[in-house]
């Protein structure tokens, strides 16, 4: 699979797919019998996962065809039902009244400056519930920050700190395998705005 | 792709209004069972476009859901089973999502829409 670059595209482990599902839903009851977006699916680990865990409508987003014909096969050899939107999650008319719960790991801005920001700042405006995303340690204070001051997030919490196995994808990864320290967060964000409150 | 994800997405062409709710050409619809939730349902109700829902059921070939629908009406087994079959059982597989105000027309090819915009959309 050719992988493009500026995109960033790292599939997420099983492991870091089922800490990340397994604490939204028994910690905090985010996911079963929830609408779930996953965005930047990629290949849909954490909607599928999500999915497995009786979310009850899960939609994957991502800018990549390719990513989304694997996801795609991948639902379909799992006989999971997952809906895919094949758009840039920044400019994407998406209503904030049906998605419960946002999964998502973001580029990690690495190439593009901000990417993971931009992710953020969508998610916490369309999620009605939580926002679940992984960044870099390193970036610890800045996110939080940002997602109280700037994104609308009623709390910004480090639920756990990850090792994230970067694996030598691509030809300017000098070592065979770097690993990386990163945040699960748990945001909340400030209004609710569904209709019946 | 079920009607309660297009429910969702609006056109957000640069210039446009109004891009809700996308009209619907219909070229292929499946669809698929899937387990009946109540309080799915019931939360749901009041977080849906009703029209546009109704519209876009009748797009695809289900014509069961009333024209206008009120929270009374989640007593009935009858219409939660209606509302649960146009919201989660039909799937638009071949066809497009069209912007109401432009008439641009946003493939859907295996359920899958391609709502990217092109340079001078944004």
């Amino acid at each position: 699979m050719a992988k493009q670059i500026e995109l960033e595209q790292y599939p997420t482990g099983p492991h870091i797919a089922s800490r990340l599902l397994y604490t939204a839903e028994n910690s905090f009851g985010d996911v079963t019998d929830k609408v779930v977006a996953d965005f930047g699916c990629g290949c849909g680990t954490l909607g599928l996962a999500a999915a497995l865990l009786g979310a009850e409508h899960v939609i994957g987003f991502d800018i990549d065809a390719e990513s989304i014909e694997i996801a795609y096969s991948n639902a379909d050899e799992l006989e999971l039902d997952m809906d895919f939107v094949q758009c840039d999650i920044r400019n994407l008319g998406l209503s904030d009244r049906n998605i419960d719960t946002v999964v998502m790991n973001p580029p990690f801005g690495t190439r593009k400056k901000g990417a993971d920001m931009e992710f953020l700042s969508v998610a916490l405006k369309v999620a009605s519930q939580a926002v679940y995303s992984l960044h870099k340690t390193t970036t610890r204070d800045h996110i939080k920050r940002t997602a109280l001051r700037d994104y609308n997030a009623r709390s910004a919490e480090v639920v756990c700190e990850l090792r994230f196995d970067v694996p030598q994808l691509y030809k300017f990864h000098k070592k065979k395998e770097v690993d990386v320290a990163v945040d699960l967060w748990r945001f909340v964000p400030k209004t609710d705005r569904s209709k019946d409150s | 792709m079920r009607l309660l994800t297009h429910n969702m997405l609006s056109s957000n062409i640069k210039g446009v209004t109004n891009g809700f709710p996308l009209l619907i050409e219909a070229v292929k619809v499946v669809e698929k069972e899937v387990d009946f939730n109540e309080d799915f349902l019931k939360n749901m109700f009041v977080k849906v476009e009703w029209k546009a829902l109704v519209e876009a059921s009748r797009t695809l070939g289900y014509t069961e859901l009333p024209e206008s629908a009120e929270a009374s009406m989640l007593d009935s087994d009858e219409f939660l089973r209606k509302f649960h079959h146009a919201l989660l059982e039909l799937h638009l597989e071949d066809g497009a999502l069209v912007c109401p105000e432009t008439g641009r027309k946003f493939p859907v090819s295996k359920g899958i829409p391609n709502m990217l915009l092109h340079e001078d959309e944004v």
